[in-house]
């Protein structure tokens, strides 16, 4: 199994596969980074304006990696299959719903106050149909990812996985998603728990505690 | 009349989030959900929610729903004939 594209948004920076591709000019909150991303990738879908901060950082995730593949080419929709994981679930949106309670609670809030929507998102706007699972963990467990995926690719339909961690809690995120193939592509890494966790660690160092 | 129009539309693009569309590209009589705006269930409850919350009207009969909110100026109309004095 082979890692062949990874996507890093860390510290108000969106990455693809290690290369910066958008950073905010600072200042701004995280709403503000995502929204000033959104457009600078020039994603046309109205619907990332109404999704929660987790929904949008998979959504921006999974459109760096998968807009410009070949999968629906090479597989079906059924092939490909989605493994996110974070530790935060979805607190971040229900904290905001709890006091939206207040007044009066906002349907729109509700309906991400569960954290398998961003995987469900992610699935509507790429067109994912294969076997999707959302874990929720105290941190990234590269070990754990690399055996539930190789065992999704060797023991299901599953050709291709999207997976890794998004995680956001308050102005905290932490974005590392990445493509596995069985097949070995030009620049592709070894799916193993060593190479998944130095990609994982890119760029990383003091950020998260910054962010 | 044209007042109450114009605020509603702002209040639609604030609470439904629709940072696309400009208030001022919604047009009085255009359909809010389909074949128009696209508006979806969970909007129908915002609306619900501004309506109570902003103008404090609460929808006695569910089923008027989408005779209400089929676009702005119904819903200003129904503003109109409902708003406590």
């Amino acid at each position: 199994m082979y890692i062949t594209d990874y996507c890093h948004i860390r510290n108000h920076a969106l990455f693809h596969s290690g290369a910066e591709i958008y950073k905010s000019a600072g200042g701004g909150n995280l709403d503000s980074f995502l929204s000033e991303t959104y457009q600078s990738l020039k994603i046309s879908y109205p619907k990332f304006y109404k999704m929660d901060p987790l929904s949008k950082l998979g959504l921006i995730a999974s459109e760096v990696l998968l807009r410009e593949s070949d999968w629906k080419r090479e597989h079906t929709p059924e092939q490909m299959s989605l493994v996110l994981a974070n530790a935060h679930a979805s607190l971040d949106t229900d904290i905001r719903y709890m006091e939206s309670t207040k007044t009066m609670a906002s349907p729109s809030l509700f309906v991400y106050t569960l954290s398998n929507i961003v995987a469900g998102e992610i699935c509507i706007r790429q067109g994912i149909k294969g076997e999707n699972a959302f874990f929720i963990q105290p941190a990234f467990d590269a070990n754990f990812m690399v055996q539930y995926v190789d065992q999704l690719l060797s023991e299901t339909k599953t050709e291709m996985c999207l997976a890794g961690w998004v995680d956001v809690m308050g102005e905290h995120h932490d974005v590392f998603l990445y493509l596995t193939r069985k097949t070995r592509t030009a620049n592709a890494k070894e799916h193993s728990e060593e190479s998944l966790q130095k990609l994982y660690q890119f760029n990383y160092g003091s950020v998260d505690q910054q962010s | 009349m044209d007042q109450l129009i114009n605020n509603l539309k702002k209040q639609i693009v604030e609470s439904l989030n629709l940072k696309h569309i400009k208030p001022e590209e919604i047009g009085d009589d255009q359909p809010l959900f389909e074949g128009g705006l696209g508006l979806d269930s969970i909007d129908a409850l915002e609306l619900i929610v501004l309506l109570q919350q902003t103008y404090n009207i609460k929808i006695a009969n569910p089923q008027d729903g989408p005779e209400i909110f089929k676009s702005v100026k119904s819903i200003a109309a129904f503003i109109k004939t409902h708003q406590p004095a």
